[in-house]
C-alpha cells in the first residue's frame, strides 16, 4: 500500500489543497488542538513550512507530538513513543484546554451554521434522528476554550452549511453569550472547504467567504452555502499550493496516502 | 448522603480468572463503567459479559466504540452514558445506530455528555461531591436533552465583579469499574503508561473496580518505580491476567492497535445477521480471551508486533 503517488507531479487534490490551505494558516501559531486527518496533515506540514516551533497536542493526552509515521488514530501508538508529554484527561480537558494554553483548535462537523455553530449528534430530531453521528467528543471543550477555532469539511453543501442547525451540539461564542455565560475564546475564526476559505472575527460576526479556490466562482459558494452568505469586498484566489508544499505532504507528511485522496 | 467509602484489604492477595471476576463483580442491571481512551480498552471483560448473558446494564463510556456496539447487539446493554458513540475516526457502530435511530430491536437510553463533562461525572464521583463544574454546555443543545447537565450560580463574584454563571454535571458512581492496563501485583497495584485517560478516576468513582492486565508482576517491580502506579491496591478488588485482552485496541509497549478491524467493523455491524454471526463465533464460540487470542492466530498477532523504545531508568534512591 505504500506510496504508488508519493513523489508523484499529479493533479492537486482537494484533499491536497485543503491541508496546504490550513498549514499556512497555522503560520505563528504555537499550539495547535488537532484531531486525525485533514488537521493532522494540516499541522504536521505547518511544522515543516510556516511554524517550526508548533505543539501539537491530541485529544487522548499527547503534548509535543513527534510522530515518527503518520498517526491513524488519535491514540496512535506513534503519537506516544519519543512525545514530549502525555497527560490524563482530566490534566488535559480541565487544565491544558480549560486553563487556555490551546491557541487553535481544528473541529470538523456534520453541519455548520453563519456564526460558527456545529452540529455532531443528529440529523434530524435528537429523540429519534434520521441519522445518529459520534456527538461532540471534545468538541464543546474545544469551542469554548480555545483561543480559536478552525474547521475544515470536505464536503460544501447547502445541508451541511446549514440555515438552521438540526442540533447545536457545540456552540460559538454568541449562542454561549445568549446562555449567560462568556468562554474564553473567540470561535470559529476559518472555515476551510473544498470550495474555499470563509472567515469571521469573532463574537457578533457572520462568517464570510474571503477565498475560492482556483477555478471556483463566488456565486458556486454561494449556491452550496444553505443561508445568504456575505462576501468581503475583495474575494481573494488561494495560491494554489507550491511544488515544495506539495512535494513536503506527499513524500514526507503523508507517503501512504493515510489522508491524501 | 455521602457515606464512607468501603474498604478494600490492600494486603490480599485478588487475583481470579476473569469469568471469576464477572460473575463477582457484574450483576443485572448494574452500573458498569468500562474505561481507556482508545488505548487499553477492556474489550476481553466486555466479551465475558456477553457470555454471562448481562442484561439491563448502564454502561459508561467516554468512547462508546466496537465493545459497546457488540455488548449492545448481545442485548447487554439498556442505558448508555457516553461522550462518543462512534467507531474511532473508522466509520459506524450499526448495532447502536439501530438501537438508537430506530429502536430495533429495542430502545436505548442515551446519555449524551462532552468528553470533558465525562471526566467531570468520574472526579466528581471519586471525590463524593455532588456535583462538578465546567466552563462548557453554554448555548449548547445538549442541556435541553440531558437534564443532568444544569446551569447554576457561582456563589463567588467573578474577576470583574459581576455574577457568573457556570454548568455542572453531577458525581457517577458505577457499581463497578473495569479498567484494562500494562501490569500490576497480586494486590492490585497497577501500572500503566502511554495514554493514561480517566482510568484512575474512573476506578476512583465505582464501588468496585477489577484490573485487568497483560502480565502479573512481583511486589518488587511496582515498588521499583512507584509513579508510574496510576491505581494502588486499597482500591482494587480483583486482579485479572489475561494478555492481549485490550484487542483491537492496544496496548503501549506490548502489542499494536488492530486498525484492519477497527476498518472492517462497520460493515459487519451494518448487517445484523453478520454482526451475530460475528459474536457467535468470536465471543460465543470461544470459552475465555485465551481461546479468542488463539484464534486469531500467531501469524495475526506478530503483525501487531511493537518495536522497543525503552525509557531511561531514573533514581528514586533516599538518604544513606
Amino acid at each position: 500500500m505504500s506510496g504508488q503517488r508519493a513523489g508523484g507531479t499529479g493533479p492537486v487534490t482537494s484533499s491536497e489543497l485543503l491541508s496546504v490551505v490550513a498549514a499556512r494558516e497555522l503560520a505563528c501559531r504555537r499550539t495547535v488542538f488537532a484531531g486525525i486527518g485533514l488537521p493532522t496533515l494540516a499541522a504536521e506540514l505547518a511544522r515543516l513550512t510556516v511554524a517550526p516551533g508548533i505543539e501539537v497536542v491530541y485529544e487522548s493526552g499527547v503534548c509535543g507530538a513527534h510522530p515518527s509515521q503518520l498517526p491513524e488514530t488519535i491514540a496512535d501508538a506513534v503519537l506516544i513513543t519519543g512525545a514530549e508529554a502525555v497527560v490524563s484527561m482530566p490534566t488535559l480537558f480541565g487544565s491544558v484546554l480549560q486553563g487556555g494554553h490551546i491557541d487553535v483548535g481544528f473541529l470538523g462537523a456534520a453541519q455548520i451554521d453563519r456564526w460558527g455553530n456545529l452540529n455532531t449528534s443528529v440529523i434530524g430530531e435528537w429523540e429519534r434522528p434520521s441519522v445518529r453521528l459520534p456527538g461532540s467528543g471534545g468538541a464543546v471543550e474545544v469551542m469554548a476554550n480555545a483561543r480559536e477555532v478552525f474547521v475544515v469539511m470536505r464536503r460544501h453543501t447547502p445541508r451541511s452549511f446549514a440555515d438552521v442547525l438540526d442540533f447545536c451540539t457545540t456552540p460559538g461564542p454568541d449562542r454561549a453569550l445568549a446562555d449567560g455565560i462568556r468562554p474564553l475564546g473567540v470561535g470559529v475564526t476559518r472555515v476551510i472547504t473544498e470550495l474555499g476559505v470563509l472567515a469571521r472575527d469573532g463574537v457578533g460576526d457572520e462568517l464570510r467567504l474571503v477565498a475560492v479556490h482556483p477555478g471556483v466562482t463566488v456565486e458556486q459558494v454561494r449556491a452550496a452555502t444553505g443561508w445568504k452568505l456575505k462576501a468581503t469586498d475583495r474575494v481573494t484566489t488561494t495560491d494554489p499550493p507550491a511544488p515544495a508544499e506539495l512535494r513536503l505532504l506527499r513524500d514526507d507528511v503523508d507517503p501512504n496516502r493515510v489522508y491524501l485522496r | 448522603m455521602r457515606t464512607m467509602r468501603r474498604t478494600v484489604d490492600r494486603t490480599a492477595g485478588k487475583v481470579m480468572s476473569m469469568r471469576e471476576a464477572v460473575a463477582a463483580f457484574v450483576h443485572d442491571g448494574d452500573t458498569v463503567s468500562l474505561e481507556g481512551f482508545t488505548h487499553l480498552i477492556p474489550t476481553a471483560a466486555g466479551h465475558e459479559i456477553i457470555r454471562q448473558g448481562r442484561r439491563d446494564l448502564t454502561v459508561v463510556r467516554m468512547t462508546a466504540d466496537i465493545v459497546v456496539d457488540q455488548m449492545l447487539a448481545a442485548g447487554c446493554v439498556a442505558r448508555l452514558v457516553s461522550s462518543f458513540v462512534g467507531n474511532s475516526s473508522a466509520g459506524s457502530l450499526g448495532e447502536l445506530r439501530r438501537r438508537v435511530e430506530r429502536a430495533d430491536p429495542e430502545p436505548l437510553v442515551f446519555e449524551e455528555y462532552s468528553h470533558y463533562g465525562m471526566v467531570c461525572r468520574y472526579l466528581a464521583g471519586a471525590q463524593r461531591l455532588p456535583f462538578y463544574p465546567l466552563r462548557s454546555y453554554a448555548g449548547s443543545d445538549l442541556p435541553a436533552v440531558n437534564p443532568g447537565i444544569r446551569k447554576v450560580t457561582s456563589p463567588y463574584p467573578a474577576a470583574d465583579g459581576s455574577t457568573e454563571q457556570i454548568y455542572v454535571v453531577p458525581p457517577v458512581q458505577p457499581d463497578v469499574t473495569i479498567i484494562h492496563a500494562q501490569r500490576a501485583d497480586h494486590r492490585g497495584n497497577t501500572q500503566i503508561w502511554g495514554l493514561t485517560g480517566v482510568q484512575a478516576e474512573a476506578v476512583y468513582a465505582a464501588e468496585k473496580a477489577v484490573v485487568v492486565v497483560e502480565e502479573l508482576v512481583a511486589d518488587a517491580v511496582i515498588r521499583a518505580d512507584p509513579n508510574r502506579t496510576l491505581v494502588p491496591a486499597h482500591a482494587v478488588d480483583a486482579v485479572v491476567v489475561c494478555p492481549r485482552g485490550a484487542h483491537p485496541s492496544f496496548a503501549q509497549g506490548y502489542y499494536d492497535r488492530d486498525n484492519a478491524f477497527y476498518r472492517a467493523w462497520s460493515a459487519i455491524s451494518k448487517d445484523p445477521e453478520r454482526l451475530r454471526g460475528w459474536l457467535e463465533e468470536w465471543v460465543y464460540g470461544t470459552v475465555d480471551h485465551a481461546e479468542y487470542a488463539a484464534k486469531l492466530g500467531e501469524e495475526f498477532w506478530a503483525g501487531l508486533a511493537v518495536g522497543e523504545a525503552l525509557s531511561e531508568p531514573v533514581n528514586y534512591g533516599r538518604r544513606l
